[in-house]
C-alpha cells in the first residue's frame, strides 16, 4: 500500500482590522446577544409587557385624540363633545346652550366606563390619568436615577469616608417605608409650594434614590478593581476620566432592569398618595385619586368609578413588572438547557465496528 | 492461580456509553460512543482536556444529568444493566453500589445540615432498617478511618477545610461499600500536600476494600502516579487506552503524544502545547476528530473515523497511522 | 469542643446586632427630625390657628417648647425617644404615647395576619412552580404574583366590600368591631383577648371584621414572596449539595424537602423583614380603606389635622419598630443559618 500523503501545513492567517461597519455591527450584535439566547417565556414576558405599557403610552401621548372629553370637563357645548370651560375662549353657555353630563351614569355607549358623582366622564379620566402617570414617573425616576446614579458612582469609586456617610444616610432614608416617606415629603413640601405635579414628582423620587445609589455603588466597588480600571490608572488617566469613560458604561447596563421595577413601583406609590389626597390635587387626573373620590359611589352600590381607575393602575403596573421580569430573566438567566427531547440517536458506530472482531472490548482485568 | 484460570467478572462494563445535552442549537453529543472494563480493585484514570466528555461521562455512568439531557448505550455494573432502569433501582444503586466523588468539595454539602445528619439520611436512603444511633455511630466510624475525630462528626461542614471535606465526601462515598467510585477532578480544587493525602485513602480503598476507580482528572502526573490503567479522552471518544506503564511510555495516537509533550516537569524549557481547539460536539467534522490539529494527518483522516485497535497487550488506540484502526478491515489480521 | 461552642456564639452574635441598632437609629431619627422641621412657618399655628385667640396659640406654643432653638429641642425629641415620651397632641387631648398604645394593637393584627397569609401563599405558589418550573402551575403562580402585586390595595379593598360586604353581605365592610358587640378587651389585641376572656362572639365578631383587610393585604404582599421563594427554590435545585445528594440515592422527595425547600427558605426570614417596611405602607392604605382604627389611619387623620406632634410621634414609632424588625430579623437568621454566626 502506498504510503498515505501528508497535506502541506496551512499557511498562517493573515491578521485583518475589522472595518468601521464591522465594529458597528458588532457592537450591535453584542447588544441584543442576551436577547437572542434568551429562553422563550422570557422574550414572551418582555413583549406582553411593551405591549401592555405601549397602550398606556400611546393614551399619555394624544389624550385628546382618544379622550372625549376633558379630565374636568362637567358639562359639553349642545351637538359637540367640546368644552365650554376650557380652552382660551369661553363659551357663554347661555347663549349657546350647553348641555351636562349625566351624574354617576352606568356604562354606556355614549360613556363607555359611565360618570363619576361630579359628572365627569371616567374613560377620559383614565386616558388624562394615563398622562399624568407617564409623566410623575418619568420625572420622578429620572430625578431618582440623576441623584442616585452619580453619587453611587462617585460613592463607590472614591471610598473613604465620603462612602460611609453617604451609605449610611442612604440605608436610613431606604428603611422608611416607601409611601410613608412620600407622605412626609409631600407634606413637607405642601407647606412651601402648592400641590401638584412638582411636589408629587419630588416625593415619589426621594423613594427610589436609594435603591438607584446602592445598586451603581455595588457595581461600582466590583468593577473598580476589573484589571482594566487598574490599566487606565496605571496611563494616568484621571478618576474622572475613568469613571465616565471605563466604569460607567460599565455599570450602566444594571440600570434597566431596576427601571422598569421601580416605575412600576413608582406608579404604585403615586396612586397610594393620590389615594390618601397627598399627591396632584382634584380635579386633575390621578388613578388613585379618582379611586379614594370613588369611595362614597361603593357604599352607595355604584361600581365603574372604583373599578376602572383601579383597573388601569393595575394593567399600567403588570406591563411594567412584566418587562422589568422578562429584562432579568435575560440580563440574569438561571442557567438552563433545555429543550432535547426524544431518545440518543443510534450512531453509526455500533460495536460491531470494533477492530479485533470480538464485539466486548476486553481491555481484560487488572494485571 | 493456573494461567487458564478464567477472567474475574469485571466490576463495570461499559459499552457505547452515550450522553448527550440539549442545547439551543441542537443535540451537543458529549460522550459518544465509550466503552471499557473496570475490574473489582483496578484504578483506572481517565484524561482528557476540559470539555472533552470525561465528566460528562462520569455522571452519565451516574445518569445524574441536568434536564433536558438524554444517555444511551450499556452500563453493567456486577453484572445488572443500570440504562433504562426504573427510578427506584438506579436510585438504590447509586450510593450503595455505585459512588461518586465531585471536585468541589466546599459546595457539596448541605450547610444546613450537620455532617452526622448527612451520613444518617445516606445510610438509611439504602438500609431503613439501621437505626439513627447506629447510622451515626457508622457516620463516625468511617469518618475515624478518614482521619476525622468523632468529636467532629455533629458540626456543620462550613467548620471544616476544603480537604477536610473532600474526606467528608469520601466516606459518605463509601460507607455503603459500593463496587465502583467514580472521583471526578478530586483534588483539583484542594492544594499539594492535600492531593496527596486524598490520593492515599483512594488507593488504600482500592488495596483494602477491591473497590474499583475510576479517577477523571486533566491531571496526568497523577495518574501516571495512582492508576493502573488510563484511557485518554477526546471529543467524547475513547482515544487511546491501556496500561499506564505502556501508554505513557509509547503513546500511539497523536493526541495522547501531545498530552504528554505538554507536561511541565523541572527539565521544562519550553512550553507546548496542541494548537488549535476541541470540535463542535453539536456537529462534529468528518472522519477523525482529532485531524484538524494532528501533526500527522493524512488524507484519509479527514474522511475515515478510525475505530480502537490493537497496538500491543491490552493497549489500544483509535488512529489511522495504525492500519488496524480503520472500520472496514476488523476481523483482518495485520 | 463542638457542642459548647454553639451557644456562646450566638449569644455574641446577638449582642453584636443588638450593639449596631442604637448607631443607625440615632442616624435615622436625626433624618427624621430634619424632614419634619425642615418645614417653615408655625405648627401651632397650623393646627390650632383657627380655633384659638392668638394669646393662646403663643402661650401653646411656649409650652410646647417651639420657642427654643431648633437644636434644644432637637435634643428633647432624642430623650423623648429614648424615654419612650412623645409629649402631648396638639389637636388630641391624649398624649401622643397614648394614642400609640391605643392603636398600635390594631395595626399588628391586621399586619401580623396578613404577613403570615402572604409567606404562606407565597412559599405554596413559589415552591410548586420551582419544582415545576415553565409549567402551566409556575408560569400561573408567577403571573398571579405579578398581577396580584400590582393591583393597589386600596382598590382590592374596596371591590372586596362591594362583593362580600355590599352584594353578598357575608363580612363587615369595615371596622374593627361591630358597634352592638360590648366586649373587654384587656391587652387591647381583640383576637387574643377574645380568647383569653372566652368570650367567643367576641372572637368571632374581631375575627369577622379582621378577615377582608387581612386578607386583601396579604394577597397583595403575596406577590413580593412568590417571586422571591420561586427564585431561591429554582437556585437550591441547582445547587451542589442537592446534585451530590441525588448521587448518595437519596430520595427525590427527601432531596427536595430537607435539602432544597429548606435552604430555599433561608433568605425568606430576611425578606419577611424587609418586606415589613412595604407591610407598613400597605397598612396605611388599607386601615383608610377599611376604617381600621390602627396606627396608619390615625397618622393620616393627625397628618389631615395637621398635627405636627403626633404625626412626629407616629412616623418616629414607625421608624423605631423598622429598625427592631430588621433586629429580629438578624436574630432569627442567627438561629437558622449556622454559617452566619461564627
Amino acid at each position: 500500500m502506498a504510503a498515505p500523503e501528508r497535506p502541506p501545513a496551512p499557511a498562517a492567517p493573515v491578521a485583518v482590522a475589522p472595518s468601521r461597519r464591522e465594529l458597528i455591527r458588532g457592537r450591535i450584535d453584542h447588544t441584543f446577544k442576551p436577547w437572542r439566547k434568551a429562553n422563550p417565556m422570557a422574550r414572551r414576558l418582555v413583549i406582553v409587557g411593551v405591549l401592555m405599557t405601549s397602550v398606556f403610552a400611546v393614551l399619555a401621548l394624544l389624550p385628546s385624540v382618544v379622550a372625549p372629553y376633558a379630565e374636568d370637563q362637567y358639562r359639553y357645548i349642545a351637538g359637540t363633545t367640546d368644552n365650554p370651560d376650557g380652552g382660551e375662549a369661553r363659551v357663554d353657555c347661555v347663549a349657546v346652550g350647553c348641555e351636562q353630563l349625566p351624574r354617576r351614569e352606568a356604562p354606556s355607549s355614549a360613556h363607555p366606563f359611565g360618570t363619576t358623582s361630579a359628572r365627569f366622564d371616567v374613560m377620559s379620566r383614565i386616558v388624562h390619568g394615563s398622562r399624568v402617570a407617564f409623566a410623575i414617573v418619568i420625572l420622578s425616576t429620572g430625578l431618582a436615577m440623576g441623584i442616585g446614579v452619580p453619587l453611587g458612582l462617585w460613592s463607590g469609586y472614591r471610598g473613604g469616608k465620603v462612602d460611609r456617610i453617604l451609605v449610611t444616610l442612604m440605608d436610613a432614608v431606604y428603611v422608611i417605608p416607601g409611601l410613608l416617606l412620600a407622605i412626609i415629603v409631600a407634606f413637607v413640601l405642601q407647606q412651601y409650594f402648592d400641590p401638584g405635579l412638582a411636589s408629587a414628582t419630588v416625593a415619589v423620587g426621594v423613594v427610589y434614590v436609594p435603591q438607584y445609589y446602592r445598586v451603581i455603588r455595588n457595581h461600582t466597588l466590583s468593577v473598580k478593581e476589573e484589571p482594566f480600571v487598574e490599566a487606565a490608572r496605571a496611563i494616568g488617566a484621571s478618576p474622572r476620566t475613568i469613571v465616565t469613560r471605563y466604569v460607567f458604561f460599565n455599570v450602566v447596563q444594571s440600570v434597566p432592569v431596576i427601571f422598569t421595577l421601580n416605575a412600576a413601583d413608582a406608579v404604585l406609590t403615586l396612586a397610594g398618595l393620590g389615594f390618601l389626597g397627598y399627591g396632584v390635587p382634584f380635579p386633575q387626573a390621578e388613578w388613585g385619586l379618582d379611586v379614594s373620590q370613588a369611595l362614597s359611589d361603593v357604599v352607595a352600590g355604584f361600581w365603574w368609578t372604583a373599578f376602572f381607575p383601579g383597573m388601569a393602575i393595575m394593567l399600567l403596573v403588570t406591563g411594567l413588572t412584566l418587562i422589568g421580569e422578562g429584562l432579568n430573566d435575560i440580563v440574569n438567566p438561571l442557567l438552563r438547557l433545555k429543550g432535547f427531547k426524544g431518545k440518543v440517536p443510534a450512531r453509526a458506530r455500533t460495536n460491531a465496528q470494533t477492530a479485533g472482531g470480538a464485539a466486548e472490548p476486553s481491555d481484560g482485568a487488572g494485571q | 492461580m493456573t494461567a487458564n484460570a478464567p477472567m474475574p467478572e469485571p466490576a463495570l462494563r461499559v459499552r457505547d456509553l452515550q450522553v448527550a445535552y440539549g442545547t439551543p442549537r441542537g443535540s451537543l453529543q458529549a460522550v459518544d460512543g465509550v466503552s471499557f472494563d473496570l475490574a473489582p480493585g483496578e484504578s483506572l484514570g481517565i484524561v482528557g482536556e476540559s470539555g472533552c466528555g470525561k465528566s460528562s461521562m462520569g455522571r452519565g455512568l451516574m445518569q445524574l444529568l441536568p434536564p433536558g439531557a438524554a444517555v444511551g448505550g450499556s452500563v453493567l455494573l456486577n453484572g445488572e444493566e443500570l440504562i433504562g432502569v426504573d427510578a427506584g433501582r438506579l436510585r438504590r444503586a447509586r450510593g450503595e453500589d455505585i459512588a461518586m466523588v465531585f471536585q468541589e468539595p466546599m459546595t457539596r454539602l448541605d450547610p444546613l445540615m450537620r455532617v452526622s445528619k448527612h451520613f444518617v439520611e445516606a445510610i438509611r436512603a439504602h438500609r431503613p432498617e439501621v437505626s439513627k444511633a447506629d447510622a451515626r455511630q457508622m457516620g463516625r466510624d468511617i469518618l475515624a478511618q478518614m482521619g476525622i475525630p468523632p468529636t467532629r462528626a455533629d458540626n456543620y461542614p462550613h467548620e471544616f477545610s476544603g480537604g477536610m471535606r473532600q474526606r467528608i465526601m469520601i466516606a459518605l462515598g463509601i460507607v455503603l461499600q459500593p463496587t465502583v467510585i467514580i472521583a471526578d477532578e478530586p483534588t483539583t480544587a484542594l492544594d499539594v500536600i492535600v492531593e496527596a493525602q486524598i490520593l492515599d485513602l483512594l488507593d488504600r480503598l482500592r488495596t483494602d476494600e477491591n473497590v474499583g476507580l475510576l479517577l477523571i482528572t486533566h491531571n496526568l502526573g497523577l495518574v501516571a502516579e495512582t492508576c493502573d490503567r488510563v484511557a485518554v479522552m477526546y471529543a467524547g471518544r475513547i482515544v487511546e487506552i491501556g496500561p499506564v506503564v505502556d501508554v505513557f511510555a509509547n503513546p500511539r495516537h497523536p493526541y495522547t503524544q501531545g498530552l504528554l509533550r505538554s507536561v511541565i516537569s523541572i527539565e521544562t524549557t519550553k512550553l507546548v502545547s496542541i494548537d488549535g481547539t476541541p470540535p463542535d460536539l453539536v456537529d462534529p467534522p468528518a472522519g477523525c476528530r482529532f485531524a484538524p490539529r494532528c501533526a500527522q494527518a493524512f488524507g484519509d483522516c479527514t474522511t475515515v473515523d478510525p475505530v480502537l485497535a490493537d497496538v500491543d497487550v491490552g493497549h489500544r488506540a483509535a488512529c489511522l497511522l495504525q492500519t488496524g484502526s480503520y472500520p472496514q478491515r476488523m476481523g483482518v489480521t495485520a | 469542643m463542638a457542642g459548647a461552642g454553639r451557644g456562646s456564639s450566638m449569644r455574641s452574635y446577638v449582642l453584636g446586632r443588638l450593639a449596631f441598632a442604637p448607631i443607625f437609629l440615632f442616624l435615622l431619627l436625626t433624618l427624621l427630625f430634619v424632614l419634619l422641621r425642615v418645614m417653615p412657618g408655625d405648627p401651632v399655628q397650623a393646627a390650632l390657628g383657627d380655633r384659638l385667640s392668638a394669646e393662646q396659640l403663643d402661650a401653646r406654643r411656649a409650652a410646647s417648647g417651639l420657642d427654643d432653638p431648633i437644636l434644644v429641642q432637637y435634643g428633647r425629641y432624642l430623650a423623648e425617644v429614648v424615654r419612650g415620651d412623645f409629649g402631648e397632641a396638639v389637636t388630641d387631648p391624649r398624649p401622643v404615647t397614648q394614642i400609640i398604645v391605643d392603636r398600635f394593637p390594631a395595626t399588628f393584627e391586621l399586619t401580623m395576619v396578613a404577613m403570615i397569609l402572604a409567606v404562606g401563599i407565597g412559599i405554596v405558589v413559589g415552591a410548586v412552580g420551582a419544582r415545576f418550573r415553565d409549567g402551566p402551575l409556575d408560569v400561573g403562580g408567577r403571573l398571579f404574583g405579578i398581577v396580584i402585586y400590582a393591583a393597589p390595595v386600596f382598590w382590592l379593598g374596596i371591590l372586596a366590600q362591594l362583593l362580600f360586604a355590599n352584594r353578598w353581605g357575608l363580612l363587615p365592610t369595615g371596622n374593627r368591631i361591630s358597634a352592638r358587640i360590648s366586649y373587654e378587651s384587656p391587652t387591647g389585641f381583640f383576637l387574643l383577648d377574645g380568647i383569653l376572656t372566652r368570650d367567643w362572639t367576641f372572637f368571632t365578631t374581631a375575627l369577622r371584621h379582621l378577615v377582608l383587610p387581612a386578607a386583601t393585604l396579604g394577597l397583595v404582599i403575596s406577590g413580593v414572596f412568590i417571586r422571591m421563594v420561586r427564585v431561591n427554590m429554582l437556585q437550591t435545585l441547582r445547587a451542589d449539595y442537592v446534585e451530590a445528594a441525588h448521587g448518595r440515592g437519596v430520595s427525590e422527595r427527601r432531596v427536595l424537602f430537607n435539602h432544597a425547600f429548606r435552604n430555599a427558605l433561608v433568605p425568606v426570614v430576611t425578606i419577611m423583614g424587609l418586606q415589613f417596611a412595604l407591610l407598613l405602607g400597605g397598612a396605611i392604605l388599607t386601615e383608610t380603606t377599611f376604617s381600621w382604627p390602627g396606627l396608619g389611619s390615625a397618622l393620616v387623620e393627625f397628618i389631615n389635622a395637621r398635627d405636627y406632634a403626633a404625626v412626629q410621634g407616629i412616623v418616629t414609632f414607625f421608624a423605631v419598630m423598622v429598625v427592631l424588625v430588621s433586629v429580629l430579623i438578624d436574630i432569627l437568621n442567627g438561629l437558622i443559618d449556622p454559617r452566619v454566626r461564627y
